[in-house]
């Protein structure tokens, strides 16, 4: 989709024996306007991914239940400790990606998305729940593993001015995967009734070629767009007080980055800048209900007919879709940490309308549900190309590792809270105490990214107290 | 590796992976053809007068291939590996009790498949129908006929991952009036009211026309409750107690307890509670059994494990004596009646 713009300006993220290959490309003009091949790869690799992975999503409770009898209602049961792991394999997944300077993002990217692909023929060959547990297990360590070394490839083959449209695109290009996913698996149990083998082997094959995709495509070593700079490999300079300085700069040391491979976790949240961003992300997260919950309390209040509700999350998802490339683009005209917290003042309205009595049915959802999607739009992509603006580029898969696991464990610990509130005090209570906490913690966020300078400066600081 | 190099493996791989999914998708569609044609050896099935209130018959879910596929047949009660009278009446889950029939079924849209609750006359004939959000797991009638429960499982689309949560709805035939969510009803553990959002209710059993039991999960314990319709209240009475199943004479509840195995994930024995003493006993099946029970008499567990053709039912003593044994192949969600 954005193919059309991309011979308008530079970069260096493809491997070098691209540039000739690629028509049209001038390196040096207009910074920020094209987006590299790079990050349509990788976008390229989610979206056929995500046709695979929510193709088997889709079908899975119609198998177990109609197919093979069983419930899956204990998956509900082992889905925490999926989730857990899968943020804990994050950690990890950054972490060994960054080694050898980050050469070693394309490597681990490769075993996390090629581990999952294993894991759709494993379903035609196991039978009970217990084994059908395990293979999902299986597939999300792929899926905690890839995310963070595929985040830092994203962010390193953008230029800086232009990450947060590339980081919409490649969530854009994602979300439209997993939107055509359950219509394939559809398609293939129409021609082929109780086809789940079709479906499965389908999605096997769709997976691999992700894989090979990525494999064949993204360049081993994502040089940075700032010309080159990264090529000598990096280059260990003593740390300075990098924290301090504004995105930018950090941007413009490139290779120089000042702190080492093997900085652990501590070190990384050292840096002032990564610190108030994980600080920022932790604080909003504790505020941000889950989806489940979300859907749940505007089924309730409003007393959806239950046949709506799995409408929900299509109604999110669409509009995720539609304003993921447009945002992203703000994001980097605007500043990506004042959209992040513009994502967040969208969040609070939907509670806002959540808490209006009486309110007509079908307005109040969609204006709900167009407004989770903008926050999902105007935040997802956005974080990760602000991290990026805050992290060195040789730790860039552990930084962006960091800011995400803290974000989902806080999200973790809000539902817990939000669940315990609505237990003791009701639903009314409930959504109040998270739309105040959420407005407290936007308000304490805006101050706290408010010190670090926001790139590109397009708008006066004073501006950004609105 | 050059670009074009690049190309032309990529191209080279989508051909090849391109044929293994037409290949499978193809070999499924010629399956689900085969499908409907009976396999050697297995049971006769012919399409006939199927009624619901004969008790020299079993009913059940055909799952043998041939063109009788999914509908609900009858047996001969005292052979249910004999002959098999295809109703026509085509049901995921299927159960029935004086005459009244629960049907859950899916409907085939243009983009996805929707779920329908069917209820049926003892002709098999529908009632009334109501459509439902989620995939059709449990479904039982009261002994009276009067009351039908039935519990699907929702889970939101692509962003709520593995996490399924259960609805729960009771239904009067004779006024039509439909409780679409159980959760709404007064849930009473030890003494004190709880409203938390995690609760999940499921697989309804009947006492009579109101009275019944069900499992209520919430804060990763389950519940065995009482539930009352008129005055929309349930109560617990024991915890870790799933699916629960009360006997003909109400004096015992045969249900899968999670119990702690080398393999959390196959977690579930089909145990029996005295409901008078509250006294559990473990049957001979200690196998994973993760369904719903049904009483033949008194004394006999009906219950379904996976098998070649998706499922068989087995059958154990409920008094803890005796071994599991192969009652029927290829069948699902049997309905005795009385």
């Amino acid at each position: 989709m954005y193919l059309a713009d991309r011979g308008s300006a530079a970069s260096t993220s493809a491997a070098p024996g691209d540039r000739r290959a690629v028509p049209g490309r001038r390196p040096g003009r207009r910074a920020g306007s094209a987006l590299p091949s790079t990050v349509l790869v990788l976008g390229t690799v989610s979206l056929i991914t995500d046709i695979s992975s929510e193709m088997v999503t889709a079908v899975l409770p119609l198998y177990l239940v109609a197919e093979l009898g069983l419930s899956p209602l204990g998956f509900g049961v082992l889905d925490g400790v999926y989730n857990g792991v899968s943020a804990l394999v994050r950690l990890v997944g950054g972490r060994l990606s960054d080694r050898g300077g980050g050469s070693g993002h394309k490597a681990v990217a490769v075993v996390g998305y090629a581990l999952s692909a294993l894991c759709k023929p494993l379903l035609l060959m196991v039978h009970s729940l217990p084994l059908i547990g395990a293979v999902l297990a299986v597939d999300r360590t792929g899926k905690g593993l890839r995310t963070a070394p595929r985040d830092a490839m994203i962010s390193l083959a953008a230029e800086p001015g232009a990450r947060g449209r590339a980081f919409g695109v490649h969530r854009a290009m994602d979300t439209a995967g997993a939107l055509c996913g359950p219509l394939v698996a559809f398609v293939l149990l129409r021609a082929a009734a109780d086809g789940y083998d079709a479906v499965f082997t389908v999605s096997f094959c769709v997976a691999v070629v992700g894989v090979v995709v990525l494999l064949l495509f993204v360049p081993r070593r994502a040089t940075t767009a700032t010309e080159g700079i990264v090529a000598a490999g990096p280059a260990v300079v003593a740390e300075d007080a990098a924290g301090v300085k504004p995105a930018a700069a950090v941007e413009d040391t490139g290779g120089r980055a000042p702190a080492g491979p093997r900085t652990p976790v501590r070190a990384l949240l050292g840096r002032a800048e990564v610190r108030r961003l994980t600080g920022c992300a932790v604080l909003l997260g504790l505020t941000t209900l889950s989806d489940s919950f979300l859907y749940l309390t505007l089924q309730r209040r409003l007393d959806l007919p239950g046949a709506w509700f799995p409408l929900l999350p299509l109604g999110t998802a669409a509009v995720f879709l539609l304003l993921a490339v447009p945002l992203g683009a703000v994001a980097d005209r605007i500043g990506r940490r004042r959209l992040f917290l513009a994502g967040h003042l969208a969040l609070l309205c939907a509670y806002g309308l959540l808490l209006v009595p009486s309110a007509g049915g079908a307005a109040v959802v969609c204006g709900v549900l167009a407004l989770h999607g903008s926050f999902y739009a105007a935040t997802d992509g956005v974080l990760a190309a602000a991290t990026a603006d805050a992290v060195p580029e040789d730790v860039r898969g552990s930084g962006l590792a960091v800011v995400q696991t803290g974000q989902t464990a806080a999200r973790f610990v809000c539902s817990i809270a939000f669940g315990t509130v609505w237990t003791a005090w009701g639903d009314d209570t409930a959504v109040l105490a998270a739309a105040v906490g959420l407005a407290l913690a936007a308000a304490v966020s805006a101050r706290l990214l408010r010190r670090v300078g926001t790139p590109p400066p397009l708008a006066s600081p004073s501006e950004q107290a609105s | 590796m050059s670009r074009t190099a690049r190309l032309l493996v990529l191209l080279a791989t989508v051909l090849v992976l391109g044929g293994v999914a037409v290949g499978a998708t193809l070999h499924a569609a010629g399956r689900a053809a085969q499908k409907d044609r009976s396999q050697a050896g297995g049971p006769a099935v012919a399409p006939g007068s199927v009624r619901l209130d004969d008790p020299r018959h079993t009913l059940f879910r055909n799952m043998a291939w041939g063109p009788h596929r999914d509908e609900i047949t009858a047996v001969p009660a005292g052979r249910l590996s004999g002959p098999r009278t295809a109703s026509g009446v085509r049901c995921l889950r299927f159960h029935e009790a004086s005459g009244t029939g629960i049907c859950l079924r899916a409907v085939h849209g243009k983009l996805r498949d929707t779920y329908r609750a069917v209820l049926l006359d003892r002709r098999l004939r529908e009632l009334r129908h109501y459509d439902v959000a989620g995939t059709p797991t449990r479904a039982r009638v009261s002994p009276g006929g009067h009351t039908v429960a039935w519990t699907v499982f929702v889970s939101g689309d692509s962003y709520a991952g593995t996490a399924f949560s259960t609805r729960t709805s009771l239904l009067d035939t004779r006024t039509w009036r439909l409780d679409a969510n159980l959760e709404t009803y007064a849930l009473t553990v030890d003494g004190h009211p709880v409203h938390a959002v995690d609760i999940n209710i499921w697989g309804v059993t009947f006492a009579d026309d109101n009275r019944f039991y069900a499992t209520a999960a919430t804060g990763g314990k389950t519940y065995l409750v009482r539930g009352d319709r008129a005055a929309r209240t349930l109560t617990a009475l024991h915890t870790n107690v799933e699916c629960p199943s009360l006997s003909p004479d109400g004096t015992r509840i045969a249900y899968k307890k999670r119990v702690n195995v080398a393999d959390p994930d196959a977690p579930w024995r089909l145990y029996v509670l005295d409901l008078h003493t509250l006294h559990e006993t473990a049957t001979g099946e200690h196998r994973n059994v993760d369904d719903q029970a049904v009483w033949r008499d008194d004394r006999t567990l009906v219950y379904s494990l996976p098998g070649d053709f998706g499922s068989d039912l087995w059958t154990v003593p409920a008094d803890g004596t005796g071994t599991p044994r192969r009652l029927v192949t290829a069948a699902l969600a049997p309905a005795f009646p009385r």
